[in-house]
């Protein structure tokens, strides 16, 4: 038994490190499966829009709990896959962000008036022109402020890693609370790193939603 | 040969028929009024010539070529037949000259100098040269309109079509958009327009389409059609709008 002490504290800070890379390969990854699904979503093709709605459907019924579980317990037993945790997890965690972000980025795309998408044609630009300069910008301004507030909820998110053993913030708070035996003090301090670390996106998140609600 | 040649177009929505077999002939130089009530059918008809409707029956050729939603060249097609919007349709998120030039960039790859003085040449025509750098949000209605008036004329097109193009706007702003007009019709243009407003009607067009119930009820030059209305329901329709 040993009580907290300095080397503690940064050896929590330096588990920060693994939630940030957790987020990193959740954004890195999902982003552009987002922005393939919310396209698939207001594609004009209705077998497209149905496979992203079915896959949307199941991965949002699912808590993140549960897909951490699945990938990591789950595809050994299934499919006789065996997955270091990191590789499990980024997967439950890109999946997850993948689902959520593009419900945020189609609702964006969807607000942008359809004329838009018509003045754009009728000047004779491609379709994939037309979303790229015409669209996308209109649609991203909109969706700003709810796809920072999903960023803060992915930075918590990652916490749930610690049940299959990943260390993260979380666990390694568990660690350190097992070997000081000062679970109180040490999750506190647990606690206000993630505070920390979320406390400027959530301002930032509010101050986006004032400006773009200013402007225009 | 006819610029643009309707024949016998038929349109539906669902199950009530918009377009009931219409024929129209536009020649080149030519600017063709289409007047009539709402629900006559007048706009459908002018977004059929774009292709941004699917016609049903009937068919409509552009400078001798079938236009069809499903064409493989629309890109090009588009190009060619510029259309404004009643709702202007700027691009919000970008400056007047980025308006005006994005297509002539993506599509013909025109350096940027080149497309600020395309810009430049453009706004020259409508009258807002001084406002190439300002976003859309910063412009009058009159003002947007006739923005969105250049950013047609840049694409060169042979044939513009006018989609109630003052009905959105204060009615001090409307003379300053049918000014622009009446310059484009005396340098030639060929127009096709949807409008409401009479007089201009009466004294810029070469020719007046009264379209009722989604047919081609008159048509004929301004100073025939308005005095001696053969129909009761011109007759009725010029009355009220008088």
């Amino acid at each position: 038994m040993r009580s907290f002490s300095l080397a503690d504290f940064l050896s929590l800070l330096s588990a920060l490190q693994w939630t940030a890379v957790l987020v990193l390969i959740a954004l890195g990854l999902g982003a552009p499966l987002a922005l393939l699904l919310a396209l698939m979503r207001t594609s004009a093709s209705r077998a497209l829009r149905w496979t992203a709605t079915a896959f949307l459907q199941l991965v949002q019924g699912v808590p993140l709990l549960g897909l951490l579980m699945f990938f990591y317990f789950g595809m050994p037993v299934f499919l006789g896959i065996e997955m270091p945790p990191l590789v499990a997890v980024g997967i439950a965690m890109t999946v997850y962000t993948a689902s959520f972000l593009g419900e945020i980025w189609r609702g964006g795309i969807e607000a942008v008036k359809h004329e838009q998408w018509e003045a754009a044609a009728c000047l004779g630009l491609s379709t994939w022109h037309q979303f790229r300069y015409v669209i996308a910008p209109q649609a991203f301004r909109m969706a700003l402020p709810p796809t920072v507030g999903f960023l803060v909820q992915l930075i918590k998110g990652t916490s749930l890693a610690s049940i299959v053993g990943f260390v993260e913030l979380a666990r390694a708070g568990q660690l350190v609370s097992a070997a000081t035996f000062q679970p109180l003090l040490v999750y506190s301090i647990v606690a206000a790193i993630y505070f920390a670390a979320c406390l400027p996106l959530t301002l930032w998140a509010r101050s986006l939603e004032v400006r773009l609600n200013g402007a225009r | 040969m006819a610029l643009v040649d309707i024949r016998n177009v038929t349109k539906s929505y669902g199950s009530t028929q918009v377009l009931k077999g219409v024929s129209l002939d536009i020649k080149e130089g030519e600017i063709v009024t289409i007047i009539g009530k709402s629900g006559s059918g007048k706009s459908t008809l002018l977004r059929c010539i774009n292709a941004l409707e699917r016609i049903d029956g009937g068919e409509i050729t552009v400078e001798g070529q079938p236009v069809r939603t499903d064409m493989p060249n629309l890109r090009d097609f588009r190009q060619r037949v510029g259309i404004v919007f009643q709702a202007f349709n700027l691009f919000p998120h970008m400056t007047v000259e980025r308006n005006i030039t994005l297509a002539p960039v993506l599509n013909k790859r025109i350096a940027k100098a080149e497309g600020r003085a395309l810009a430049l040449d453009v706004l020259e025509r409508v009258g807002l040269a001084d406002k190439i750098d300002a976003y859309p949000a910063q412009l009058s209605g009159g003002q947007q309109q006739r923005v969105a008036i250049a950013r047609c004329l840049a694409m060169r097109p042979h044939l513009m079509l006018f989609d109630e193009v003052t009905s959105a706007l204060d009615p001090e702003l409307v003379g300053e958009v049918l000014k622009v007009m009446e310059d484009m019709a005396r340098q030639g243009m060929t127009m096709v327009l949807v409008t409401h407003e009479m007089g201009f009607a009466r004294n810029v067009a070469s020719k007046i389409v009264f379209m009722h119930q989604g047919r081609v009820w008159e048509e004929g030059p301004p100073a025939e059609l308005f005095a001696n209305p053969r129909t009761p329901e011109l007759q009725s329709f010029i009355a009220s709008v008088r």
